[in-house]
């Protein structure tokens, strides 16, 4: 198996978006893709951690944002990496207007069921871009 | 009568382990429940790889840091742009102090975790209301 494709999310903390980017991550690192992908400490890489940015540098990156600032998106650039993949939860909550969700310190059913959906997305993406290895 | 203004509370979110959920839902917490009329937040990455406004936060509010491990990162970033926070927390430690294991699951706190960032919090918020001198 090569290098784990690297999940990273704002984890923005004043509204649901970046808790759903979060607990999706989260879901695809510690259960659908164990050991296939991985993830960091955003703020640790924006610190300018070298190990954080060696690691960015290396890996194909996959950024979850909560929102149109794109926290994660623009500091995997700044810190030398490439962007494989970018989701975006406000996009997901557009597509899905039926879900809504506003709890941001534990999410709800509908917010979960969001994150359910937005991790089977990012694993398949982990898989399309481990695939590119073989 | 002199309007105190309100306590910025950063939370690292560290997505490393589950020492950084606890921070984030900690802080949460004392924004939605504990001392939700006189605390403000902002997302940790956005301060740190915002613009002056967004590095304006620290100087506008008095902080404090919330952070997971050792590391520091909300520590150092508030004094990297604005100058020491008012007080800090570091999780790590206070598990350790109280005799408390970190949760198991960084994606979801069980019954344990959930009271260990109730407690997290209700420190937090004494030490807001340290700051604000009341």
């Amino acid at each position: 198996m090569g290098e784990p494709v690297l999940v990273i999310p704002c984890s923005g903390i004043g509204k649901v978006f970046g808790s759903i980017g979060r607990d999706a991550t989260f879901r695809v690192v510690d259960e659908l893709r164990k050991g296939k992908a991985d993830t960091l400490c955003l703020s640790l890489l924006v610190m300018g951690d070298e190990e954080a940015r060696a690691k960015v540098a290396a890996a194909k990156c996959i950024a979850v944002d909560g929102c149109p600032l794109e926290c994660a998106g623009k500091n995997i650039v700044r810190s030398g990496g490439v962007i494989a993949a970018h989701f975006w939860v406000m996009e997901l909550l557009k597509e899905n207007r039926g879900l809504k969700t506003g709890a941001v310190t534990f999410l709800d059913e509908n917010g979960v069921k969001l994150s359910k959906l937005l991790a089977e997305r990012i694993a398949m993406k982990v898989d399309e871009l481990a695939g590119e290895d073989r | 009568m002199k309007i105190k203004p309100k306590v910025g509370v950063v939370s690292c979110s560290g997505e490393c382990c589950s020492l950084g959920t606890l921070s984030r839902v900690a802080t949460r917490l004392v924004l939605e429940e504990y001392r939700p009329d006189v605390t403000v937040t902002i997302c940790l990455p956005l301060f740190l790889a915002g613009e002056l406004e967004e590095h304006g936060f620290a100087k506008e509010h008095p902080t404090i840091a919330v952070d997971g491990c050792g590391k520091l990162c909300a520590r150092k970033a508030i004094a990297r742009y604005s100058e020491e926070p008012a007080d800090s927390v570091v999780v790590e430690d206070l598990l350790e102090e109280w005799g408390v294991e970190a949760p198991a699951s960084r994606r979801e706190l069980d019954g344990d975790g959930v009271e260990a960032a109730r407690q997290l919090a209700q420190e937090i918020s004494g030490r807001i209301d340290g700051i604000r001198g009341e």
